[in-house]
């Protein structure tokens, strides 16, 4: 084998090893800031795996949208609300947990089964490289066109509830039930931290 | 490594394969080489912007700065790298010693991993990726995570605020930033550094894009700015308002890793300034015609040696002039607040670069010639 072949095959080896480690890891971890920033470590992981694969603008992409603004945007709301504490015992936990993990094993038969069954067409059509980048401009803008932009449509409206739902405080009538709203803050009286606090 | 005149690569590996080594292995020993390289010149570039840092700071106050340590206190850098790395290193009782100790790491390995795409001529670069710039923009991407993660791990309020902080700035700041570069992209039609810097070596100092892109590029060296936390912008570390921010509990090496971040980002964004406007390793009047007046020929050994050197020069003189302006900019102008801050941000620069995108659009389908067609 030569020497390219081993360092990519050792390369695919260590960053499965990663996704597969980190995403368990995900899940089963109780902290959930440890949580998160192992998926961001799983991520990065797919991010090499899109590597291995030729597709560099794909891996790239990866990179900057997964890492640099989702997750980021997940920590932020976690460290934002963490209080540092543990979780509360829920009733039946064994009982749930094995039929989470029945669920689960079966999901994974399921795929493994599709993998093994499906005759796949090896080896597939050649990597197109450096020119990904102008093929996938390409298709956005002829045959994907439509799904690209009813996906910006959805995240536009996402985004717009998002703000609706978070600045309650601006809008005059509530938008759900239509009365006058309260225009307090929702999660606490706006008194100032220092004036007039009563001295015991 | 060098154009076909100067094959450094080659001779290096015929040099190997004389030995009786594989061409395989030989690539193999020859690949860490420029890495070191970029690495060392990375390092220095740190300490000599330390060392401007500390004498032009001084000028500003009419001090006259660091002047024991070698001439000029041109050795102070050296010194002060020394004391931070016999420093103790300290884990404070509370804190997460593992993300502690990541964190630092997080933040200092992607700006070090992103000099890969920074060209010093034609083909004096570790790799020319298809990719090229994006490649920066999505690993800069990465940083505000290890920020987070010590900010986190710290367990110190300070620190949280300071991550936090650093992470909005980052993300609100990176939109513009990535949409300033996009309308360069535009004109070059490619995202490679080395093919942008080819389209702006026309007629020398004329052609480069910081004429066709003036609102490009000072939204590029403001969000370059604010990605780096340097003065106007340094809210994350602000010390009369967080001690220093996400920095507070570290000490020694991990300080020092914090530290050098800071500096090898302001230098690699400024060398990136210079590849995206000011003509990469262009001189202002085009090589090939000096040589051409001189009457000697492009490809000849001794001018491709002289031509490298001027774009290695010409690269970081420029890359430097640009850390002087923000040397001088920290020393001179206050902070802003967090909400300017984000203002700026959201408010004023998302706008504005996506204005500047849509004109270069315009004016790249009106003057195909001027703006690359």
């Amino acid at each position: 084998m030569t020497i390219v072949g081993t360092t990519e095959l050792v390369c695919f080896l260590v960053l499965a090893a990663v996704v597969v480690a980190g995403s368990l890891g995900g899940v089963r971890l109780s902290n959930i800031v440890y949580s998160a920033f192992l998926l961001g470590g799983v991520f990065m992981a797919v991010a090499g795996l899109y590597l291995l694969l030729n597709a560099s603008f794909v891996a790239a992409a990866q990179v900057l949208v997964y890492v640099g603004a989702i997750n980021v945007l997940i920590l932020f709301a976690i460290m934002l609300v963490n209080k540092r504490e543990d979780l509360k015992a829920i009733a039946n936990l064994t009982t749930r947990r094995v039929v989470s993990a029945g669920v689960c094993l079966g999901l994974l038969a399921l795929l493994v089964r599709v993998v093994v069954t499906t005759p796949w067409n090896l080896p597939g059509p050649a990597a197109v490289g450096e020119e990904a980048t102008a093929r996938i401009g390409e298709h956005l803008f002829t045959d994907y066109l439509l799904p690209f932009e009813l996906a910006s449509v959805l995240l536009l409206m996402a985004m717009i509830g998002a703000i609706v739902l978070a600045r309650r405080d601006v809008l005059a009538t509530d938008v759900v039930t239509g009365e006058v709203a309260d225009q307090g803050l929702i999660e606490k009286s706006s008194t100032p931290l220092l004036l007039e606090r009563p001295s015991s | 490594m060098v154009s076909p005149g100067l094959d450094l690569e080659g001779s290096f590996s015929q040099a190997l394969q004389a030995f009786g080594l594989s061409a395989e292995a030989a690539r193999l020993l020859w690949l860490p080489l420029p890495m070191l390289l970029v690495l060392v010149a990375a390092v220095v570039g740190v300490l000599v912007s330390v060392w401007l840092e500390r004498k032009i700071s001084a000028a500003v106050q009419q001090r006259i700065g660091p002047e024991y340590a070698g001439a000029l206190g041109i050795l102070q850098p050296l010194a002060d790298g020394l004391k931070l790395l016999v420093k103790e290193d300290i884990i404070p009782a509370r804190a997460d010693s593992l993300l502690f100790t990541l964190g630092p790491v997080l933040v200092v390995v992607p700006v070090i991993v992103s000099w890969l795409i920074i060209p010093f001529g034609q083909s004096l670069l570790i790799s020319n990726v298809g990719v090229g710039v994006f490649l920066w923009i999505s690993f800069s991407s990465i940083q505000p995570i290890g920020l987070l993660m010590s900010g986190y791990a710290s367990n110190n309020k300070y620190s949280l605020l300071g991550g936090l902080r650093a992470a909005a700035q980052s993300i609100s700041y990176e939109i513009p930033l990535a949409l300033a570069v996009l309308a360069v992209v535009m004109m070059s039609n490619s995202l490679s550094t080395v093919d942008i810097v080819d389209q702006q070596t026309g007629v020398g100092i004329l052609s480069w894009n910081i004429w066709r892109q003036p609102v490009g590029f000072l939204i590029f060296w403001i969000c370059a700015l604010a990605e780096c936390e340097r003065l106007p912008f340094d809210l994350p570390e602000a010390e009369e308002e967080l001690v220093a921010g996400y920095q507070t509990e570290y000490a020694g090496m991990k300080f020092a890793l914090f530290y050098l971040a800071g500096y090898i980002n302001l230098v690699l964004s400024a060398l990136l300034v210079s590849v995206l406007y000011l003509g990469g390793w262009g001189f202002p009047i085009p090589v090939e015609w000096l040589a051409g007046w001189l009457g000697q020929s492009v490809d000849a050994p001794i001018v491709q040696v002289i031509t490298g050197s001027v774009g290695i020069v010409m690269t970081v003189l420029k890359a430097y002039l640009l850390v002087f302006v923000a040397i001088l900019l920290r020393w001179t102008t206050p902070r802003v607040r967090i909400d300017q801050l984000l203002d700026l941000g959201w408010k004023f620069l998302l706008p504005l670069s996506l204005v500047n995108l849509l004109v270069t659009a315009a004016l790249k389908l009106a003057f195909p010639v001027a703006f690359g067609g």
